[in-house]
């Protein structure tokens, strides 16, 4: 019995072990395939996922920055350009001994005790794969020294950064601008993919407005690295475009004479061709320089450019709002012509002062006995206040406004120039906003020979005499003359932009108002009678000179009495030659005095820079030498 | 034919009546495969690709000895086999507490020496021993004694700690009282009280690491540099070689270096990134080819101990294939198996081949019985 049972079970075990491994076979094939399952999502289905993610781990991809463009006046002189410099730089975790390191390093190339003090101290600061420089501006010879002995500097790097260098200095430094480091704010604005490997953008000036041009296209090196990040070989690479150059429309001559003759005041000077609103210079004094700020300016220069009380900083040409005084007269003359306010032929009678009728309120002239019998031509080159306060009282704030506005007086010119005022076209609506105000006649009255709320920039000024030069054809003023995308091509000009020109119902009255500007330099009773002695050219031009501050009606202006910060602005407009014009200039000096005596002459010589011939300038020496004598000779040289 | 007058040929004959071809084709397919896998993931190196080839010419004689042992005599060695290993066990659980920290390896003068790697063949042949003598299906009783063979080596292992080799060595043992005619109700109650099990091993049971591991499987991503790192990088390996692969020798992730392990636990990401889906498919091919042939080579058996002993080493390998490739996809916490025969390592070659070796043995046996004994 016992034995038969156990038979029987042999056999049953059998079977049992069979059906058992046939159902193991059953569960291997389903669970591998649940693995192969799985295989196909990864594989199959996202396949192209995978691969990107493969790619990024083994593919990295170094940008290479492009070479920034250069910026050259309208005759290639330089103005701007990169330097190659090496620098000696280490990252903090490079280093094992950092202070043997700086030791040896000292030993074999000029480091000071300032560069390690100030590299430690970065090297604090800096996030740990950030290289730090230690020293700046080796020269070849040193390079070589270092890389003979770099084994012995484990850790230390020589690279070589382009840095972006202004050879002139402070000269058109308002104008250039800068490039600094890249900061938090900018980089909100770039397309970070183009500034992966830049360290430098434009902050201001030039550099800043032409940012996009002169930075060129980032291009990049693709290799192949490992799990450590050591490159392994170089998959891909894209060379990168370097920027454009840039020729401004300035003429070095003319801008270095520009602010050699303001050096000795604050103050600004804006020429323009009037043909095609190139701007031929722009100069605010006092100027800084623009290479301080490439590399981060230190606290105490920025300090001391910031705490300077004359404002270096401040681009006066393009931001400075001045009461241009009399310079706007000509303009305002046009103005009340075309709106029949005035006319050529009809003189008004001109006492001392000007009153509104019903108000027992004087409004002045600089002359006290008064013009008399005063027609519009005699009404420019004198100057006459009564004459304009009239005509701007007569027209009203509205209708005078709208004509300044045609010349672009309130209005920004929209130079290629960031930063740009608009200084102040006054109107009733404008000082019920800003002050909440109502606007009184008298308020008109002031306007009329530019002073009250009325404010303009140096260069507004320049467009206005510019447009009044070419009988109202208007152009926008600009900097960039013309690009150079490749060394091997040629320069492409930029085409002037053309704007509405101001229509004036008669176009003799542009002569009539012109002819009394001639008259201002070249007649025997024009205000700037003696800047107008001995030219070799014929041109137009207008004095001003503008209150800072308001005297008391039973006063008189008196300079000594007054502290130079409140003594009057010197302005002089001008443009030559009268036919034909080729430069339209403004030019102010901070309260130097009256327009004759000191905008005048500067203006005068800035004419004379940019019109007179080589020979004319050597002949018009020769004479100066003569009648200044011997003695003098070592200061004319500049 | 008696032994006086055998002649060369005859003994060769016998020799390879002893052993099963079919088995030994698909075994020299995979690993010549895998050779080939691990001479590109370990980057091409000559010393580790000459030990590999030391390890298989052991784990081949290993195997050609083991095919020639009777599973009487197996069967006769297993408790003594089990006892030495549980002994061994012990005292490298001894040796840890003395200060040494994780232990797995006993050192015998130059020799080091994992006794858990030997738990995977004493296990099941414990278990399938004890069930020989026994009438089959067991009784609760039985399965009770046998779950306690396997539970005590096993906890003995997880407390080393080696979850992987323990969870081997478990399922080794399992697969005997499975093949056995462990009752399908007694199974699925084994399921069940797993599945409550399960959480409350996760929380009391675990380590932090091995924790993490669980957790990593769920969201390999969020961690991409620490814990997730191994599976982020395999499975990247895996999925970007497509179906055709990169090409042998051009897997990125590997050449690279992105991919940790790689000539060992995770050479399976090296075989996905290079040899794409259809190297997969292959290379899968052939395992479920061997792990068919190794359950058919146990049905054939021609006792109790020798079909038990050779469905679990069938299944067991089946075990290492799907915990490594469910691991390396992906699907599967991390756990040290290695891919079988494939992954660089001498001794788990060796244990597999000894397995492989005693499942061939197990066909001869039905074939000439006298033969073999007379051998004795």
């Amino acid at each position: 019995m016992e034995k038969r049972v156990t038979i029987k079970s042999e056999r049953e075990e059998h079977r049992l072990f069979r059906s058992r491994a046939i159902i193991a076979a059953i569960f291997v094939f389903v669970a591998l395939s649940l693995v192969i399952v799985r295989l196909i999502y990864l594989q199959v289905t996202n396949y192209e996922y995978y691969t990107i993610l493969s790619k990024e781990n083994y593919q990295k991809r170094t940008p290479i920055p492009p070479v920034r463009g250069l910026i050259y006046d309208r005759n290639g002189a330089l103005l701007a350009d990169n330097h190659v410099e090496y620098v000696l730089a280490a990252k903090r975790d490079d280093v094992k001994d950092m202070d043997g390191t700086i030791q040896r390093l000292m030993q074999l190339l000029p480091i000071t005790p300032q560069d390690v003090i100030k590299f430690k101290q970065k090297l604090r600061v800096n996030s740990r794969f950030q290289p730090v420089v230690l020293r700046k501006n080796l020269t070849e010879k040193e390079v070589a020294t270092f890389s003979a002995n770099s084994l012995r500097f484990d850790g230390f790097k020589v690279t070589v950064r382009m840095q972006r260098n202004y050879p002139l200095g402070s000269v058109a430094g308002h104008l250039l601008g800068y490039v600094g480091r890249i900061d938090k704010k900018d980089l909100e604005k770039i397309d970070k993919e183009e500034y992966k490997g830049s360290t430098h953008i434009g902050k201001t000036g030039i550099e800043k407005y032409y940012e996009k041009r002169l930075h060129g296209k980032a291009g990049y090196e693709l290799t192949e690295v490992d799990a450590h990040g050591k490159p392994q070989v170089k998959l891909d690479d894209k060379a990168p475009i370097a920027g454009e150059d840039l020729y401004l429309s300035i003429d070095l001559e003319l801008q270095i004479k520009a602010e050699e003759l303001l050096r000795e005041h604050n103050g600004a000077m804006v020429a323009i061709d009037p043909r095609n609103g190139e701007v031929l210079a722009m100069a605010s004094m006092p100027a800084y320089d623009p290479n301080l700020f490439v590399n981060g300016i230190s606290y105490a220069n920025y300090n001391a450019l910031r705490d300077n009380p004359d404002r270096p900083l401040y681009n006066r040409a393009l931001q400075g709002s001045y009461p241009p005084g009399s310079t706007i007269k000509p303009m305002a003359a046009l103005v009340g012509l075309s709106a029949g306010v005035v006319t050529p032929s009809r003189s008004i009678y001109a006492k001392g002062f000007f009153q509104i009728p019903g108000n027992k309120h004087r409004f002045r002239c600089w002359k006290k006995a008064g013009h008399g019998h005063i027609s519009l031509n005699r009404a420019i080159y004198q100057s006459c206040d009564v004459y304009f306060y009239d005509l701007a009282f007569r027209m009203g704030i509205k209708r005078y406004a709208k004509g300044m506005n045609k010349f672009g007086f309130g209005l920004k010119t929209g130079i290629d120039l960031p930063s740009e005022r608009s200084a102040l076209m006054p109107t009733a609506e404008w000082k019920r906003k800003r002050f909440d105000k109502f606007w009184y006649p008298g308020d008109t009255v002031n306007t009329g020979i530019g002073q009250g709320y009325f404010t303009a920039t140096p260069l507004q000024l320049a467009h206005a005499v510019a447009t009044l030069s070419t009988h109202g054809r208007k152009v926008r003023p600009h900097i960039l003359r013309a690009t150079r995308v490749s060394r091997n091509l040629p320069e492409k000009l930029v085409t002037p932009e053309q704007l509405p020109s101001i229509g004036v119902t008669k176009l003799r009255y542009w002569d009539d108002v012109i002819r009394g500007m001639v008259n201002v330099v070249h007649g025997a009773h024009g205000t700037g009678r003696r800047s107008g002695a001995g030219a070799k050219y014929r041109f137009a031009g207008k004095t001003g000179t503008a209150q800072v501050f308001g005297i008391a009606q039973n006063k008189t202006y008196n300079a000594s009495k007054l502290k130079k910060k409140l003594h009057d602005h010197s302005l002089f407009v001008a443009f030559a030659p009268v036919k034909n014009p080729r430069i339209a200039l403004a030019v102010i000096a901070e309260n130097a005095g009256g327009g004759s005596k000191v905008a005048a002459p500067i203006a005068r010589q800035l004419l004379d820079t940019y019109l007179l011939t080589d020979k004319q300038k050597e002949e018009a020496l020769e004479a100066k030498k003569k009648t200044a004598g011997i003695k003098k000779e070592t200061d004319n040289g500049h | 034919m008696g032994t006086k007058n055998t002649t060369f040929t005859s003994l060769f004959h016998r020799w390879l009546s002893s052993i099963d071809l079919v088995l030994i084709v698909s075994l020299i397919l995979l690993i010549a495969l895998g050779t080939a896998i691990l001479f590109s993931a370990t980057g091409e190196n000559e010393a580790m690709m000459n030990n590999h080839t030391i390890h298989l010419i052991l784990a081949t004689s290993v195997m050609l000895t083991a095919s020639q042992i009777p599973s009487e005599m197996l069967n006769r060695w297993s408790v003594w086999i089990y006892i030495i290993g549980i002994v061994l066990l012990v005292l490298v659980l001894v040796q840890g507490s003395m200060g040494k920290g994780a232990q797995r390896w006993i050192e015998l003068g130059s020799l080091r020496f994992q006794p858990s790697e030997v738990m995977k063949l004493a296990v099941p042949m414990m278990v399938a021993s004890y069930f020989s003598k026994k009438n089959l299906p067991p009784r609760f009783k039985d399965v009770f004694i046998a779950s306690l063979l396997v539970l005590v080596p096993m906890l003995l292992i997880v407390k080393q700690p080696d979850l992987g080799t323990a969870l081997l060595v478990g399922t080794a043992g399992f697969f005997v009282i499975y093949f056995a005619g462990l009752p399908w109700k007694w199974l699925a109650a084994t399921a069940v009280s797993a599945m409550i099990a399960a959480p409350l091993i996760f929380y009391f049971g675990m380590h932090d690491y091995q924790r993490q591991r669980v957790l990593t499987l769920f969201n390999p991503e969020a961690d991409r540099l620490g814990s997730g790192y191994h599976i982020y990088q395999s499975t990247i390996a895996i999925g970007s070689g497509g179906v055709y692969g990169k090409g042998w020798l051009n897997g990125d992730q590997s050449r690279l270096d992105f991919l940790p392990e790689r000539h060992t636990d995770f050479i399976f990401a090296v075989f996905g990134e290079e040899f794409g889906l259809l190297g997969n498919i292959i290379l899968f091919g052939l395992y479920v080819f061997i792990i068919w042939r190794g359950l058919y080579l146990a049905t054939k058996g021609n006792d109790t101990f020798a079909r038990l002993l050779g469905g679990s080493l069938s299944l067991t390998f089946f075990i290492y294939l799907l915990v490594n490739t469910g691991m390396v996809s992906g699907v599967l916490p991390v756990v040290g198996v290695p891919l079988p025969l494939i992954s660089y390592g001498g001794t788990s070659l060796v244990t597999l081949m000894a397995a492989f070796g005693f499942l061939m043995g197990m066909k001869r046996r039905k074939k000439g019985y006298g033969e073999s004994s007379s051998i004795q």
